[in-house]
C-alpha cells in the first residue's frame, strides 16, 4: 500500500518546535499524506480540534452528523482512493459509536485511522465524564490499537498506525489519545513514518517452490477456473491480474469484494460468485479441476456448504494473510505473499492457452439465467419497475464509469450483479458485516477519495433510514453525491427470507418512510420521485446532469425476489434460478 | 427449497470431522504491551473455547514475554488458533505442541492444619512421598509446595483431604519445548528490515508432505 512504500519523509533537519501534542497529531498526519479528515468534535478532542484550527487549508476537515457517518466516509475514501482514511472522535459516545464501522473495516480490511479523544491519564478508571474503555471495547474490531497518554509517544505511534493500517492485510487501526497528552507541549524535531515493526511482518516471503507447484496444477489443468477478491485490489495488482488471466486463459468470477478489478465486460470475466451470484460461476465451481483463489477468503456467502464445495478440486489459494490458507477451504498449494509479487511469478510460468470448451460452459449458463433472470429484471417490458432495471439504465448513461456504493439488501445484490465497471476502485459495498447505513456516509467519504468521478449511490428505503442524517453533511459540504433510493416498502431482503423459508409470515419487514424527497428538500438537496417507467430514463439523465448531489426516489416493485439463490446450508450447485 | 430453515442454520461443517481433540500447549513470543493479553484471550473466547491454563511471564530474551497456554482441542483447531495469535501486530511467533513434544511443570500450593499433620506421622511420610516441601509452618496452618504433572498435583488433594485441606492453589503451567533452540536467532532476524534467507517464515510450508495433498 501507499502509506507502507511511501519514502520517508523524515524531517531531521527541521527545526525544533515546542508545541503542543494536539499539533504534533496534525503535524504528523499531515507527514502522513492526510489530506481529509472525517470527525466530529467533543469535550476530550477539543484541544486536537483546537490545533486544526490552525491548518484548516492544509488538512480539510468533514464534519459529519454521526461518528457512524465518520468512519464510513473515512472507508469509502479508503476504497476509491486507496489511500487510508482518517477519523477524528471524542470520548465515550463519540468512539463507541465507532464500533460499527470498524467492525465493517476490519472484515473488509479497509485501512482507516482512528483518533479518538480520551479523559485525563489521571483519571482513567475513575468513571470520569465521557470516560469508555474504548481499547478493550475496540480490541476486537482493530488490526491494532493503542492508548497515548504521554504527548512523547504521539509522533511514533501515528506512524505506526499508519503503517500498520496501510501495510500487509490492511485494518482499521485506533489510537486513543488522553487529554493531558494533548494539550502536554514537547520538543517535536519532525515526523518520521514508520517503515518496519520487528513483531510484525506484514508480508510473508514468497516461496518460489510453491508458484512452481501451483504453475504445475494451473499447466496440467483442464477446466481450470480462478475465484479473484478484493486482495487484487488492494494489492494494486489489477493490472498483473489481467495478464495471468489473459495469458492463463482462465475463466475468472468476483467476489462482492473482488467486484471492479477486472472490468466487467473482459471475456474471461464471467460473473459473480456466492449466494446471488452467477449461475455459471456457482455450479461450474462444483466442476472445475483446479480452483484458483486470488486474494478472498473463502467467506460462507462465497461458498455455501462447505463440505459440499469443490470437493473435486485441487485448489491453488494465493493470499497475502497466513492465517486465511486452510481456514476455511483446505488448499492443496497454498501461495502466501502480496499477490502483486506472486501474480507475476506464476503468470511467468504458466502456459498460453485457450479453455474455449470450458469459457463456453459459462457462457451457455449465463444465457440460461439471461433467459430465466436477467431478462425480466432487467428489461421488463410492463409491471411495476425493477431494481434491474434502473441499474441497467444507469449503466448506459454512466458507460460504466461511475463509482457505485451500495448499501446492503436486495438492491444491493441487485446493484452488484448488473451493474458495470470499466475500472478499478469503483465498487464500495460492505461485505463482510453487511452494514446497513453505509452507503450514504460511504458515499460521501467515496466522493472525496475519488473527486472527479461521477459516485453514485444506490440505497434501500431501510437503510437509508439508519444513516439518512449525514445528507446534512452533504449539505454542508457539497460533496456530490446521486442518491438512487430503490423503494420497496420493504426490509426487502429479510422479507424475501421470510417469504421463501418462513411461509411469508412478514414479521416487522414492513418498514414505512417519510418523503424522502421532502427530507432531501430540507437540506436543500434537490430530487424527484418516479413511479412511473416513463420518467425513469429521463429521471437518471436529470439526476447525472444536476449540478451537485441529487436524490432519485424510484419506487420498485414490492415484492421482487433477488434469484439465483444458494439457500442458506446448500452447496453452490444447489443454486436456484426461481 | 424444501429444506427446512432450522436445518440450514444447524449445518456445522465441523460436525462429523474424524479429527481428535487432546491437549496442546502454545508458546508465544511477544513484545511486552498493555492490551496483548486481551488480545489473545479473545482469539479464545471468540470462537468459545475455554483455556485450561494461562502462564505469562519473561523468556530467556530481556524485553520480551512469554505466554503459555494449554487447551483441549483438535490439532486443526490448534493451528487456526495459532495463526490467528500470530497475527497480532506484537506477536512475534506462536508454536504448539503436543504434551510429548515439551517438558512441563505445574505447581501446587496446599495449607493443612497443623495440629492435624502433628499428630499423624503418616502425613509426613505422604508428603515426602509426593516430593512436597513445607514453605511456612506455623501453629495453625503449614504450607506445602509441590510440582509436577497435573496429575501428581491433583493426586495429593485427595491425600490430604482427609487432614482437612483448607486451601489448594495450582499455578497455570510453565512449559520447555523440547525440540527449540531458543528464539536468540529468531528475534536477531526479526529486527531486520528484510529478513535473510535462512529466515523461515512459513513453517508449516517446511512440511511439505502434509501441505501438498496432491
Ligand atoms: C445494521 C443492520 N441491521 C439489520 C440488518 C439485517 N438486514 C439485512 S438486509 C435488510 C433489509 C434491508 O432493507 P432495505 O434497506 O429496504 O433494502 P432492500 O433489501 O429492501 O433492498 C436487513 C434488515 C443489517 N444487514 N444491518
Ligand atoms: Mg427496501
Amino acid at each position: 500500500m501507499e502509506v507502507a512504500t511511501a519514502p520517508a519523509t523524515a524531517n531531521t533537519t527541521q527545526p525544533i518546535m515546542n508545541i503542543t501534542g494536539s499539533e504534533v497529531v496534525i503535524r504528523s498526519l499531515l507527514a502522513e499524506g492526510a489530506s481529509t479528515v472525517f470527525g466530529y468534535p467533543g469535550g476530550a478532542i477539543m484541544p486536537i480540534y483546537d490545533a486544526l484550527y490552525d491548518f484548516n487549508d492544509q488538512l480539510q476537515h468533514i464534519l459529519v452528523r454521526h461518528e457512524q457517518g465518520a468512519i464510513h466516509a473515512a472507508q469509502g475514501f479508503a476504497r476509491t482512493s486507496g489511500k487510508t482514511g482518517v477519523v477524528f472522535a471524542t470520548s465515550g459516545p463519540g468512539a463507541t459509536n465507532l464500533v460499527t464501522g470498524l467492525a465493517d473495516a476490519m472484515i473488509d480490511s479497509t485501512p482507516v485511522v482512528c483518533i479518538t479523544g480520551q479523559v485525563f491519564a489521571h483519571l482513567l478508571g475513575t468513571d470520569a465524564f465521557q470516560e469508555t474503555d474504548v481499547i478493550n471495547i475496540t480490541a476486537p474490531v482493530t488490526k491494532w490499537n493503542y492508548q497515548v497518554t504521554d504527548a512523547s509517544e504521539i509522533s511514533e505511534v501515528i506512524a505506526k498506525a499508519f503503517y500498520i493500517a496501510g501495510s500487509g492485510r490492511p485494518g482499521p487501526v485506533l489510537v486513543d489519545i488522553t487529554k493531558n497528552a494533548q494539550v502536554q507541549k514537547i520538543d517535536f524535531a519532525g515526523h518520521t513514518p514508520c517503515k518496519h515493526i520487528r513483531s510484525y511482518r506484514p508480508k510473508p516471503q514468497v516461496r518460489s517452490e510453491f508458484v512452481e507447484a501451483a504453475a504445475k496444477l494451473i499447466n496440467e489443468a483442464e477446466r481450470p477456473y480462478i475465484l479473484f477478491g478484493q486482495g487484487v485490489i488492494l494489492g494494486n495488482a489489477e493490472a498483473e491480474f489481467k495478464a495471468f488471466v489473459e495469458k492463463s486463459g482462465i475463466p475468472a468470477a468476483w467476489t462482492l469484494l473482488g467486484l471492479s478489478a477486472l472490468p466487467t465486460n473482459h471475456p474471461l470475466n464471467v460473473g459473480m460468485l456466492g449466494m446471488h451470484g452467477n449461475y455459471g460461476p456457482n455450479v461450474l465451481t462444483n466442476e472445475c479441476d483446479v480452483l484458483i483463489a486470488i486474494g478472498m477468503r473463502f467467506d460462507d456467502r462465497v461458498t455455501g456448504r462447505l463440505d459440499k464445495y469443490a470437493k473435486q478440486a485441487k485448489i491453488i489459494h494465493l493470499d497475502i494473510d497466513p492465517a486465511e490458507i486452510d481456514k476455511n477451504v483446505k488448499a492443496t498449494v497454498p501461495v502466501w505473499g502480496d499477490c502483486k509479487e506472486t501474480l507475476p511469478l506464476l503468470t511467468n510460468l504458466v502456459a498460453q492457452k485457450q479453455h474455449t470448451a470450458w469459457v463456453q460452459r459459462f457462457r451457455d449458463m449465463a444465457e440460461e439465467e439471461h433467459k430465466v433472470v436477467i431478462q425480466d429484471e432487467c428489461n421488463p417490458q410492463s409491471g411495476e419497475m425493477t431494481m434491474g432495471e434502473v441499474i441497467n439504465l444507469l449503466n448506459k448513461l454512466t458507460n460504466g464509469n461511475a463509482v457505485i456504493v451500495t448499501d446492503v439488501g436486495q438492491h444491493q445484490m441487485v446493484a452488484c450483479r448488473y451493474a458495470t465497471f470499466n475500472q478499478s476502485r469503483s465498487n464500495v459495498t460492505s461485505g463482510g458485516l453487511g452494514t446497513m447505513g453505509f452507503a450514504l456516509p460511504a458515499a460521501i467519504g467515496a466522493k472525496y477519495g475519488a473527486p472527479n468521478r461521477p459516485v453514485v449511490a444506490v440505497i434501500g428505503d431501510g437503510g437509508f433510514q439508519m444513516t439518512i442524517q449525514e445528507l446534512g453533511t452533504i449539505m454542508q459540504f457539497g460533496a456530490d453525491v446521486k442518491i438512487i433510493i430503490l423503494n420497496n416498502n420493504f426490509l426487502g431482503m429479510v422479507r424475501q427470507w421470510q417469504e421463501l423459508f418462513l411461509e411469508k409470515r412478514y414479521s416487522f419487514v414492513d418498514i414505512t418512510s417519510p418523503d424522502f424527497v421532502q427530507v432531501a428538500k430540507g437540506y436543500y438537496i434537490d430530487g424527484q420521485r418516479i413511479t412511473d417507467r416513463s420518467n425513469l430514463e429521463t429521471g437518471l439523465q436529470t439526476m447525472l446532469n444536476h449540478k451537485g448531489s441529487y436524490l432519485l426516489e424510484v419506487m420498485v416493485a414490492k415484492e421482487n425476489n433477488v434469484f439465483p439463490m444458494v439457500p442458506q446450508g446448500c452447496g453452490v450447485a444447489e443454486i436456484r434460478l426461481k | 427449497m424444501k429444506q427446512s430453515f432450522a436445518q440450514a442454520f444447524m449445518y456445522s461443517p465441523n460436525s462429523g470431522s474424524a479429527s481428535i481433540k487432546e491437549e496442546y500447549t502454545i508458546t508465544v513470543y511477544t513484545e511486552n504491551h498493555i492490551g496483548l493479553l486481551t488480545r489473545i484471550s479473545i482469539i479464545f473466547s471468540r470462537r468459545k473455547i475455554n483455556i485450561e491454563s494461562l502462564n505469562t511471564s519473561p523468556s530467556e530474551i530481556p524485553g520480551i514475554h512469554r505466554f503459555n497456554i494449554v487447551i483441549h482441542e483438535t490439532e486443526d483447531v490448534v493451528k487456526k488458533l495459532v495463526r490467528q495469535i500470530e497475527k497480532q501486530v506484537e506477536v512475534l511467533k506462536a508454536y504448539y505442541n503436543t504434551n510429548d513434544e515439551i517438558i512441563w511443570q505445574e505447581m501446587a500450593l496446599y495449607k493443612v492444619p497443623t495440629s492435624e499433620i502433628a499428630a499423624k506421622a503418616k502425613v509426613e511420610r505422604l508428603l515426602r512421598q509426593y516430593g512436597a516441601r513445607a514453605v511456612v509452618i506455623r501453629n495453625d496452618y503449614t504450607v506445602f509446595e509441590t510440582t509436577g504433572h497435573r496429575e501428581e498435583t491433583d493426586q495429593l488433594i485427595e491425600v490430604l483431604a482427609p487432614f482437612g485441606l483448607i486451601e489448594f492453589v495450582r499455578s497455570a503451567r510453565v512449559a520447555i519445548i523440547k525440540a527449540s533452540a531458543g528464539f536468540h536467532e529468531k528475534l536477531r532476524e526479526f529486527e531486520q528490515a528484510e529478513p535473510g534467507e535462512e529466515v523461515i517464515e512459513n513453517e508449516y510450508l517446511d512440511k511439505q508432505q502434509e501441505v501438498f495433498s496432491m
